[in-house]
């Protein structure tokens, strides 16, 4: 048996220790030991993107890195979009246009979303479309997810403007 | 699936990991960005006793101009390079290449060289590898040297790579300020893997065109040149006539292999016809 690790990582802003022998998905360690339950697990092969986390400020998928490797990282996961049970304009969007049908996909998707956005802040809905084809929604729902980060796109950029014109 | 148990190792210099991989005697694997390698590992298809994971070698991701070669340290991140200055000033090509690659959450932790080490069939960063002549560097017990494209991309999965050695730059010549050049790739969807892809770079003198590489990524067991289309376009030009016969030459000479995603035939097909809109795309209209 290999020998366990300690590892020390921040999540959504506060900071966690654990142990884990090495094989320990990420993924699997946000969820069974964390109890951070909100990153769901597809495939396990890196094809779905539901299990995509920020990973030092970049989307990444959870379901490819061993927890080991996350020792003495910064986690963004689904639980820390939300801030004082206010949505986050992404999550907001969601909820408006009806952008989740059985919701598997939808923390990959938002996190896939956001990271896209961040590149590409006044996209395109061809781009859109490309900037969240690396999340698979299993009932087909992309017409409205398609809607929904455009228009939290648009929320984005107003806030943005509106906060540097102060 | 998850991963059958493992050792694990997070050196902090390649001295060190070398160290560990001839402890292990080959049974010990190299983990870059995990992109293909932990996928293998939670199917089991691949069960090492031993990973050594280069994350925590910060020596090995830089990207640097040298006269006129770019040194891409093996660990630098795709995603880095997407966005990186001199590589959209002096490698054009990859850049273009690199929005093919899987897709932006893959990318923030895929590298360079675990891409090239890899040797996925139809990955396109061993094209762009086989397209701009490049070399790798490798570390081994024997010290280094250098391995370039044509001599390193053996079958599917197989290079010419001792099981012992360690990929720790990538070399490119920096691509001439008038180096025409494109990528066309077919796949089902995005970021899927290529079914067929076709990179091109060439360099014009007038009329003719004194410079032409071309390479292949999902079309055999490992990314080709093809030479024969090379040399149509270097000794009859870029005419119309001259870019269709480049197609055909480029089509007979692959070796494609059936499967789910297509047939031998339809790859074959698939290889003239991106040949063709390559060439013509980097050329531009009206020329």
């Amino acid at each position: 048996m290999p020998a366990e690790f300690e590892i020390r990582l921040t999540v959504n802003g506060k900071t966690y220790r654990g142990r884990c022998e090495p094989r320990r998905l990420l993924v699997d360690f946000l969820r069974e030991d964390l109890g951070l339950t909100g990153t769901h697990i597809g495939c396990e092969h890196g094809i779905c993107g539901a299990c995509t986390i920020f990973f030092n400020g970049e989307a990444a998928r959870s379901c490819l890195m061993f927890a080991v490797q996350a020792d003495g990282a910064e986690l963004v996961t689904v639980e820390g979009l939300a801030k004082d049970d206010v949505l986050h304009p992404l999550q907001q969007a969601f909820h408006e246009h009806h952008a989740l049908q059985c919701g598997f996909c939808t923390p990959g998707m938002l996190i896939a979303a956001l990271d896209f956005l961040a590149t590409n802040p006044a996209p395109t809905e061809d781009e859109i479309r490309e900037g969240i084809s690396s999340v698979l929604c299993r009932c087909t729902g992309y017409v409205n997810i398609v809607k929904a980060v455009a228009a939290a796109a648009e929320v984005m950029r107003t806030a943005k403007s509106s906060e540097q014109g102060e | 699936m998850k991963p059958a148990t493992f050792e694990y190792y997070a050196p902090a210099s390649v001295d060190e990991a070398l160290a560990i991989l001839e402890r292990y005697d080959g049974e010990a694997r190299v983990l870059a960005g995990g992109q293909s390698l932990v996928p293998m590992m939670n199917f089991r298809l691949a069960m090492p006793r031993a990973i050594v994971d280069l994350n925590r070698i910060p020596e090995l991701a830089y990207i640097e101009e040298e006269g006129e070669l770019v040194r891409i340290g093996s660990m630098t991140r795709q995603r880095r390079l997407e966005s990186d200055p001199l590589v959209a000033a002096k490698l054009p090509l990859l850049r273009e290449a690199l929005r093919w690659v899987g897709h932006l959450p893959t990318r923030s932790r895929g590298t360079i060289g675990g891409s090239i080490a890899h040797a996925d069939p139809s990955a396109e960063i061993p094209m762009v590898l086989q397209v701009l002549e490049g070399e790798v560097v490798a570390r081994g017990p024997q010290g280094e040297r250098r391995i370039a494209a044509q001599d390193l991309f053996h079958a599917a999965l197989t290079t010419s790579l001792a099981p012992l050695e360690i990929i720790t730059e990538v070399r490119y010549p920096a691509m001439p300020t008038q180096t025409a050049y494109a990528v066309e790739e077919f796949a089902r969807r995005k970021g899927d893997f290529a079914i067929a892809a076709v990179a091109v770079t060439l360099v014009r003198d007038g009329e003719r065109c004194t410079k032409a590489r071309l390479a292949t990524a999902g079309v055999g067991p490992a990314s080709i040149r093809l030479r024969e289309a090379e040399a149509v376009l270097e000794q009859k030009g870029l005419s119309e006539d001259a870019v269709g016969e480049a197609a055909d030459k480029a089509a007979a000479q692959v070796d494609p292999a059936s499967d789910l995603n297509g047939s031998a035939e339809y790859r074959r097909h698939l290889t003239g016809v991106l040949t063709r809109r390559a060439v013509s795309r980097a050329i531009g209209p009206g020329t």
